[in-house]
């Protein structure tokens, strides 16, 4: 089974390219399961037409210990099994735990049994690894690849190298590899270039260039992933190569993150300078 | 048979202990642990580095913030609930382990036989505990209907951010009754101290001075930092009742939140644990004109002079005659016990590393009995309490001291007490000190060995250069010690004895010394084999 991670800066896009890419995996005849590692519980929602998810949390608080995995586990497009881990309100307890709990709970139930031919788990991951409980799905091997979603926005890019710094320290100790930078285009200038420029900076790839168009938002607020809304699409045939390029994916590496400097240096080379 | 050192020309020069002790440490904690020693030398100004964080990896003796504020200071007051906010383990090892004692009037609250927590689990880490810490209290005034409820945060109320203060607020305009929180999370400070004085900031803010009582007599006093260990406040409480000396509030041994409300209106504050009170005491000098002065009731004769000192500061005919009345009589007393004890206990050594001030007190009464102490220290005191309060400005304010709230106190305009402003002036030009304590440096014997923060490692080189014949310290400490054919005596719980304050305090320890000094059981600890051969046997072949 291979196990992948999904981060990336708050609001770039990491949920939607997650589904999608799920959906094209899903299209390609893969058994795939959906993770979603964040409080607001909406990294299934393309997959299972809504926000139909009972939280993996809010279970255990109101069954106790009595919790069936089929109380979390809600088969969505295609027959992908999507979990939501849930979490707090905005500004109360500590949501990095609840991914721990969350998580150790669904091993316990045997969510990832042999019975069930596993072949792609996604964990979709808030915001940046803001604490040890968000860096949960890279520790103790549960993520092995990692992609992160960035553009060519300054902070988008800033998250990216910041993930990778996270990246670095449980690579070194554990199993976890980089898989690539994923580009979901702002229509930035010179976006592709200074992407793989970036990737290649901290030792990585960028394994897919997504350009912008407005499909996405019209799948989604149909609440379907692009692929199963406008199959046709040209926008589906990007999701599907993406899905495709991971599948096929064979470069794992520890990443070697930019100093700051460097970092602002790329960015006048290719950005703001032009 | 152990050979003693002699210490009848002076005691010996430590330094080659010392150089040993620190030949074992990495280059970087060696420079910083040999900071926290010191060869003493009373003549001396003498600098010793406390007060700073513990080394990881050493074994120390030190607890915890928590510990300090909810364990030491708050727990032996009787008619608060001190309930816990956190995961069960925090509330029970932190349940009257130092043996405070208490003595409610018939019908008077007493909740210090319960463990009060709110049993955090999981879900109220990733939900937030406030909804739990609200039903507690809510339960809590159903069953108990008590005066004041205190909440104390533990480590993951720090972490996960919930507001017991706002809690607070919001249960008490709808309870009605008196409660606040203490942001006591153990990992606050560097020891048990930083609780100290968080706690002396909330009884002050939340509890001092909320209500007035009318006088009931003519000397009315505070006994601060006094925790009735074993008993202790009740021979003290007894010395000053028949003196004729209203003991309003003890902060807060033997105590209720109702006399700390009105401790305001006393006339004077008596300081025992300079380490964990001395806040208080500077607070309510400031705001209400009490002075204060440090005391020392552990020994007789510190008794006796504490005593005086009260009688003192008052100034009056009839309570001198009276207190010299009682030292006399109880002196007498304890006179007749020490000619049978000491001869047993002369020449003996102890070493004691415990507390605040309880490593300093404590010395008193080991000299009463001829005993010498060679080498001692704190757990979690400051500078001032080893070299004395003059060097306060020089201490340097780090940021572990900083992240503990600093409350600004000014003058109450109506309830400032100006006579007691001219009282404590014409005491002091009778050469009376005030807002004083010399510490224990200086009482200290030359080349006796001051050691902060000490740990296993240090403890065991100790023992093996001095060879004590008692050492005084902690659980934590007892067994190890006591392996190393030493008898140790528990000076945070007094073991199962007790009282050691006041005269009738004096005593008892007399007679526990003389029982612990006079053993050899401690000696053959060793298995028999390790000092003498085994049997030997040989075969006898027959071929």
């Amino acid at each position: 089974m291979r196990k992948v991670a999904i981060y990336g800066k708050g609001g770039i896009g990491k949920s939607t390219t997650t589904q999608n890419t799920v959906a094209g995996l899903v299209e390609m005849g893969k058994n795939v399961m959906v993770v979603g590692c964040d409080p607001k519980a909406d990294s299934t929602r393309l997959l299972l037409g809504g926000l139909a998810q009972k939280t993996v949390l809010d279970t255990l608080r109101e069954e106790g210990e009595d919790v069936e995995l089929d109380d979390v586990v809600k088969r969505g497009y295609g027959q992908v099994r999507c979990v939501e881990s849930g979490g707090p309100e905005p500004g109360v307890g500590c949501a990095g735990r609840g991914i721990i709990t969350s998580i150790n709970l669904l091993e316990q139930l045997g969510a990832w049994d042999e019975k069930f031919e596993t072949e792609y788990t996604f964990y979709d991951v808030l915001g940046d690894v803001v604490c040890g409980g968000f860096a949960m799905p890279i520790r103790d091997g549960k993520a092995e690849e990692i992609y992160i979603v960035v553009s060519g926005e300054m902070m988008a890019m800033y998250a990216a190298n910041n993930i990778c710094k996270g990246i670095k320290k449980y690579a070194q100790a554990g199993t976890v590899r980089l898989g690539g930078l994923i580009c979901n285009s702002r229509k930035v200038e010179n976006e592709r270039e200074m992407i793989e420029q970036l990737a290649k900076q901290i030792g990585t790839q960028m394994i897919h260039f997504v350009p912008r168009d407005n499909m996405v938002q019209q799948a989604e607020i149909n609440r379907k992933t692009v692929i199963e809304f406008a199959p046709e699409h040209t926008q589906a045939n990007e999701y599907r190569a993406l899905a495709k390029a991971i599948d096929s994916n064979e470069m794992f590496v520890i990443p070697e993150p930019l100093e700051i400097e460097e970092l602002e240096k790329l960015l006048i080379d290719y950005g703001i300078a032009n | 048979m152990v050979k003693k050192k002699d210490i009848t020309k002076g005691l010996p020069d430590p330094s080659p202990l010392m150089d040993e002790i620190l030949a074992k440490y990495p280059t970087k904690i060696a420079k910083k642990r040999k900071k926290g020693m010191v060869i003493n030398d009373p003549s001396e100004e003498q600098e010793i580095q406390a007060n700073i964080r513990t080394i990881p990896g050493i074994i120390t003796q030190r607890g915890c913030t928590y510990a300090g504020c909810k364990g030491v200071v708050l727990g032996p007051t009787r008619d608060i609930i001190n309930l816990v906010h956190g995961p069960i383990g925090c509330s029970f090892y932190a349940w009257l382990t130092r043996r405070n004692q208490t003595r409610p009037a018939e019908g008077e609250d007493n909740f210090m036989m319960y463990a009060f927590s709110t049993d955090m689990q999981d879900e109220n880490i990733v939900f937030g505990g406030e909804a739990k810490l609200k039903d507690a209290i809510r339960e809590a005034m159903e069953i108990f209907n008590p005066k004041a409820i205190g909440i104390f945060s533990t480590c993951p109320v720090g972490l996960i951010g919930d507001d017991v203060h706002a809690v607070a607020r919001e249960m008490k305009a709808e309870t009605g009754i008196n409660i606040f929180g203490f942001s006591c999370e153990g990992y606050r400070g560097v020891s048990q101290s930083a609780g100290h004085h968080i706690a002396n900031n909330q009884v002050f803010k939340n509890v001092v001075g909320l209500n007035d009582r009318d006088r009931k007599g003519k000397f009315q006093i505070n006994l601060l930092g006094e925790y009735n260990i074993g008993g202790d406040a009740f021979e003290l409480e007894r010395l000053f009742e028949e003196a004729g000396i209203e003991l309003l509030s003890t902060f807060s041994g033997n105590s209720t939140i109702k006399s700390m409300e009105y401790s305001h209106t006393a006339d004077l504050n008596l300081v025992m644990c300079h380490r964990s009170i001395n806040y208080i005491a500077e607070m309510m000098e400031t705001k209400y004109g009490i002075p204060w002065f440090k005391v020392n009731f552990i020994s007789a004769e510190g008794t006796a002079k504490s005593l005086r000192k009260v009688a003192e500061f008052f100034d009056d005919a009839e309570l001198t005659a009276k207190v010299e009345e009682i030292i006399a009589r109880e002196m007498a007393k304890v006179e007749a016990v020490k000619a049978a004890v000491k001869p047993k206990t002369e020449g003996k050594l102890a070493m004691m590393f415990v507390g605040g001030s309880r490593a300093h007190h404590y010395q008193d009464l080991f000299n009463e009995l001829g005993v010498t102490t060679v080498s001692a220290g704190y757990e979690f005191a400051h500078r001032d309490d080893y070299e004395g309060r003059h060097v306060i400005p020089d201490i340097k304010i780090d940021a572990d001291s900083r992240n503990i709230e600093e409350i600004t106190v000014t003058k109450d305009e109506e309830l400032f007490r100006d006579d007691l402003v001219a009282k404590k002036e014409a005491a002091v030009a009778k050469g009376m000190e005030f807002s004083d304590y010399v510490g224990m440096m200086p009482e200290m014997k030359k080349n006796s060995l001051v050691i902060d923060d000490v740990n296993h490692w240090e403890t065991e080189k100790l023992i093996e250069f001095y060879k004590p014949d008692m050492f005084c310290a902690g659980i934590k400490e007892k067994y190890v010690v006591q392996k190393l054919g030493v008898p140790l005596k528990q000076l945070h719980s007094y073991d199962y004895g007790g009282p050691y304050a006041g005269f009738e305090g004096a005593i008892n320890f007399y007679n526990e010394m003389e029982r612990m000094l006079g053993t050899d059981i401690w000696k053959m600890v060793d298995a028999p084999w390790k000092s003498e051969p085994e049997i030997v046997g040989s075969f006898a072949f027959n071929g």
